[in-house]
């Protein structure tokens, strides 16, 4: 059986769950095979094999982190040569997908990026333009090369041998052009990233203003949410916009999204609509946004909202 | 690789046209391309950015502006708004034979028309607003072999040497390559200028060159719908979603929320 590469998304060894997720899809296709690029292998390797990982792959040269994108493209191009595995799957992340891209010019293969399912066929299904459209695609030059939104399938523990297999690539001169120079890390409040989150709560034009966003970071704490925006409130500044959700912002598909006090124009709707499940409060029962919810509430959101985050804290006791 | 003076850079902004971002879009049923014709075509919304620092760092450093666009005919909209802008001239890759191309193809032509302009800086928009893939800048550096500085939160210019602030996960990672090299830049970099009165009436006079795939010197195979290297094989609307509940606030809506999320176990 053909393997399928899947790039381990890691910090320092800390693997994301989203790498488990490619796992779970690539044994559709073939047998797993993950990709380590970086240091901490070791601590990867047995949540890697627990998750379906026949083999490891590990690039750890200091090299291959001190320049963007293009060395990790670099070494999965060469597996791709040695190995010709069935496809590659990433993370849909900005960075998954320019190591996707530079893959694909590099092994001369198409690519499909954001999928939401992949079949054991290698077909990939899309939800475009805000996920009005559902679209089945197939690559049909080279390898498939897909990269997949996170939180698209569970994963599934599958435990196998995870045997590491370190790898060395000699990079190109163009891929150690440009140079990292520095790494700044910004501290993020400690609410989980928004893009892998399981639950977001979002506030929009009916929050009013900065100071209102309290109530909305109130709850999203109840639920260990991350928080999100509207355009509408980003561009007022009432909120920073790189929590902005929409067709400009941010993707999300959390299991769980609460909209409070959005209005549900295409551009909100464009980053948030394959939410698995919608909750909505908002006072005006017109807003396009019902049409989305799971359950709704046509109320004002500064008494709605801090009645369930204190309804939430009673019943987690 | 070759010295670049900063007071004579040329800088090359590649922006697109696409369906105004705040309209419904459409695949056509005939061969699931975008429907363009249906809705309002605007600039990619985060091409003004990549339009607006090119022009910054013209203002502060000296050189040129070229903005590139690949669409059809009426893309040359989108090339006067940047002319208009401040921008020095046009280029509009134009050619049936484009029509239905991938990332692929596409980072192909754009690819060539950079090369023939003979770029010491290229700027993008992080992505588009109605593909979204926001692969064409890193195809287009794997394919020039240039450095690439890409979700760039700031950029600045420096003897020859290009240093940005790239957008990760964790906060930022600082990058610096010699020129020439590739940039995009992210959403709220800066704050993209309107054209002026002036700038209109200047931007008429303007040089736009246009470029087909003879000029590119791609064969029509290489590129289009039928060269594309992955396909789609269907496309339907989304479902409609089932009717949810709604209920209006008698004073216990958030309880009511609350029970539901009990009984989906969300709580």
């Amino acid at each position: 059986m053909a393997e399928v590469l899947v790039l381990v998304e890691h910090v320092d060894g800390t693997v994301k769950k989203v790498t488990y997720e490619l796992l779970t899809l690539a044994a559709r296709i073939g047998e797993p095979a993950a990709v380590f690029v970086g240091s901490g292998a070791d601590a990867a390797l047995p949540g890697l094999a627990e998750h379906g990982a026949a083999t490891v792959y590990v690039a750890d040269a200091p090299e291959l982190t001190a320049h963007p994108v293009a060395p990790k493209a670099e070494v999965l191009a060469t597996l791709v040569a040695e190995r010709a595995p069935a496809a590659v799957l990433l993370a849909s992340t900005a960075e998954g997908k320019e190591v996707g891209a530079r893959l694909a010019i590099r092994s001369g293969s198409g690519i499909i990026t954001d999928a939401v399912d992949v079949a054991a066929d290698g077909t990939a299904t899309q939800a475009v333009f805000g996920g009005s459209v559902i679209v089945q695609s197939k690559v049909a030059t080279g390898t498939p090369i897909i990269t997949v939104r996170t939180n698209s399938v569970a994963p599934q523990a599958a435990p196998a041998a995870g045997t590491r297999v370190d790898v060395a690539v000699e990079l190109s001169a163009a891929a150690k052009a440009a140079k990292v120079v520095d790494r700044v890390e910004q501290a993020k409040g400690g609410r989980p990233d928004l893009a892998e989150a399981a639950v977001v709560v979002s506030g929009g034009r009916g929050v009013g203003g900065a100071e209102g966003f309290g109530v909305i970071e109130a709850l999203a704490d109840s639920l260990g949410a991350a928080v999100g925006a509207s355009r509408a409130a980003t561009d007022a500044g009432w909120y920073p916009h790189q929590f902005q959700v929409g067709q400009t912002g941010k993707t999300v598909a959390p299991q769980l999204y609460i909209a409070n006090g959005i209005s549900g124009a295409i551009q909100h709707r464009a980053g948030m609509q394959t939410s698995k499940t919608v909750v909505v409060v908002n006072k005006d029962p017109e807003a396009p946004i019902f049409e989305l919810a799971d359950f709704g509430v046509v109320g004002d959101l500064f008494t709605v909202v801090p009645q369930l985050t204190e309804e939430i804290g009673k019943r987690k006791g | 690789m070759r010295e670049v003076d900063s007071a004579t850079m040329k800088i090359v902004v590649c922006v697109k046209q696409v369906p105004d971002s705040w309209a419904e879009k459409t695949l056509r049923p005939s061969d699931h391309t975008l429907d363009r014709e249906s809705v309002d075509a605007v600039m990619n919304e985060l091409d003004e950015y990549a339009v607006e620092e090119a022009l910054r760092l013209q203002e502060s450093q000296g050189g040129e502006v070229v903005v590139l666009s690949m669409g059809p005919s009426q893309a040359t909209d989108t090339i006067r708004k940047a002319l208009s802008m401040g921008a020095d001239a046009g280029v509009h890759v134009v050619d049936d034979g484009l029509h239905g191309s991938d990332a692929v193809a596409t980072s192909l032509a754009l690819a060539k028309a950079i090369e023939a302009q003979g770029a010491d800086l290229v700027i993008f928009g992080s992505e588009s607003t109605d593909a979204r893939m926001s692969v064409v800048p890193a195809m287009v550096a794997e394919r020039l072999g240039l450095p690439q500085l890409t979700f760039s939160s700031s950029v600045s210019v420096e003897g020859g040497t290009v240093r940005t602030n790239r957008v990760t996960e964790y906060g930022y990672d600082v990058v610096e390559a010699p020129l020439p090299a590739l940039v995009s830049v992210v959403e709220k970099i800066n704050e993209p200028r309107y054209p002026s009165f002036k700038g209109i009436m200047a931007a008429k006079k303007k040089p736009v060159s246009t470029l087909d795939l003879a000029g590119l010197g791609i064969a029509p195979a290489e590129v289009g719908l039928g060269a594309a290297w992955s396909v789609v094989a269907e496309a339907a609307a989304r479902p409609p979603k089932a009717k949810g509940t709604i209920v209006a606030d008698d004073g216990a809506g958030g309880v009511a929320i609350a029970d539901f999320l009990s009984a989906q176990k969300f709580i």
